[in-house]
């Protein structure tokens, strides 16, 4: 084991760390955000808005996530069109391409979540709201998404650990991210383990901040499915036979 | 009976040692044309493969080509998956560490290569603010990073044909790489009609090292005689000479051959 290496090329894996984790929080929030259309989209009952929705999410999950970052990376670039049009400054970053993939990607996976938290949703809980009076608008903000997002909160926790290692494809596309860094430490000095050991170590760390974070999040939106704090909790409840 | 025994056992360990030794696996990367590529059939061609070839011909060894992607190719040295590597490695102080190498089989200079026209001066001022497309972990990435790394973008790439890709894409404003690689891998063909070599040739040992050897394993010290005999018979019969002509119209030796 050749520690020394490591350690005199912390610097680097840091700067990794700052593109891993700005490329993993910036495409969750976009993905999260055209996930919202896309889920309702996908649960409506008129087939002709169900359709194009279900579509995408058929697209981005049945393909892997390499290949779209390959098609938007260097498949785009290949016809001058693109190099000509507007888009082509964001397109020509790896940074943005890999962003871009990234937020599609995970936006096809969290509206599958979404869109089967939504169809769950109680019939009662709907019905209730229609019965003082709520508009179908007001119905989806305050009474289905609030609920959905509740019930698809463990699923959602396990999507954004899995965008987290998929964002490792971004070391292909020449960004220097976590995987980045190990693979310039590793062609440097030959010490694939080493180097390999290190970000995985990082990614660890990082799973176990996102962990964290949705376990505090879990209690706070699933505060009423705890037993009751004082006079309920099982583990408050004396055994009635055994103690003295 | 006895006597029969060792008899016999002796042959075998005698028929056995130098049939077990003959089989030699040799790593290349067959992404770097004109040295080393896929051909559309699926078999490996280009100079390092030929050569490669004539090595084992001349050893009376029977060889197996593997390829091996650029970033493991030392790893996989170390680790066994082939005996020695034949693709385009120069030699260097840092590769030393790790690998012995033969003599050099080639030494050609390493150049820029601009978009036709772009008008970039080659130096400190020029390079300012521009992006540099180079292969990972070749000389040539550590002497971009080394000489200019705090003026120049450096992107890396894997292999030498997506440095290519993003050339054209024109996501580079530059591409440093061996100037015989570019000249018969990129700016011959028709995606790098667009571009052109600029600036000097390269050639300091320091970091370019001293040419193209071929690496074997430190304590394989048999095998790396044979190849440096092996080398140096290819190089004075003739067949080296075949080859370098079947490939380039020039001498890529970087020098008269031995006689």
């Amino acid at each position: 084991m050749d520690v020394e290496v490591i350690i005199k090329n912390l610097p680097l894996y840091f700067e990794g760390l700052g593109t891993t984790v700005q490329l993993v929080a910036l495409s969750l929030g976009c993905g999260l955000a055209l996930a919202i259309p896309v889920a309702l989209l996908a649960a409506s009952r008129r087939w002709w808005l169900r359709m194009p929705a279900t579509a995408y999410i058929y697209v981005f999950r049945g393909t892997p996530l390499l290949i779209q970052m390959y098609i938007i990376y260097y498949g785009l670039a290949q016809f001058e069109a693109v190099r000509e049009s507007l888009l082509w400054p964001v397109l020509r970053e790896a940074w943005w391409c890999a962003l871009v993939s990234f937020a599609l990607n995970t936006a096809g996976y969290t509206g599958e979540i979404l869109r089967g938290a939504i169809a769950n949703t109680p019939h009662g809980e709907v019905e209730a709201a229609r019965s003082v009076g709520m508009s179908q608008w007001q119905i989806h903000a305050r009474i289905v998404l609030p609920s959905a997002f509740r019930r698809a909160l463990p699923a959602y926790g396990n999507e954004v650990i899995f965008m987290l290692h998929g964002s490792a494809l971004a070391g292909v596309i020449t960004l220097v991210d976590l995987f980045g860094a190990a693979r310039i430490v590793n062609s440097r000095h030959f010490v694939p383990f080493e180097s390999f050991i290190a970000a995985g170590a990082f990614y660890l760390g990082l799973t176990f901040v996102i962990a964290w974070l949705f376990k505090r999040w879990e209690r706070r939106w699933h505060a009423h499915l705890r037993p009751r704090d004082g006079a309920g909790g099982s583990s408050a409840t004396p055994a009635p036979f055994t103690a003295r | 009976m006895k006597r029969l025994t060792t008899a016999l056992l002796a042959a075998l360990v005698l028929a056995a040692g130098p049939a077990f030794a003959d089989k030699v696996k040799i790593g290349i990367e067959a992404a770097y044309p004109p040295f080393s590529a896929v051909s559309a059939d699926g078999t490996f061609v280009g100079f390092d493969v030929d050569i490669a070839n004539a090595l084992c011909e001349e050893m009376s060894a029977e060889c197996t080509l593997v390829q091996q992607d650029w970033d493991g190719i030392i790893p996989a040295l170390l680790a066994r998956k082939y005996d020695a590597i034949v693709a385009s490695m120069s030699i260097t102080e840092e590769r030393k560490k790790k690998v012995a190498f033969s003599a050099k089989y080639y030494n050609t200079p390493a150049k820029f290569a601009q978009k036709k026209g772009a008008g970039i001066t080659i130096d400190a001022a020029g390079l300012a603010g521009k992006t540099v497309g180079v292969q990972r972990a070749t000389t040539h990435d550590n002497f971009i990073t080394e000489v200019f790394g705090d003026d120049v973008e450096i992107k890396r790439y894997a292999s030498q044909d997506e440095a290519y890709l993003d050339a054209v894409a024109g996501r580079l404003d530059l591409l440093l790489a061996d100037s015989v690689a570019m000249a018969d891998g990129f700016l011959a063909t028709d995606q790098g009609k667009d571009w052109e070599f600029i600036g000097p040739d390269f050639t300091e040992v320091k970091y370019f090292g001293e040419g193209a050897g071929i690496a074997v394993r430190k304590d394989d010290t048999e095998l790396l005689a044979r190849l440096e005999a092996a080398l140096d018979a290819i190089l004075r019969n003739g067949v080296y000479k075949a080859i370098n002509d079947k490939y380039f119209d020039f001498n890529v030796y970087g020098e008269p051959l031995p006689q």
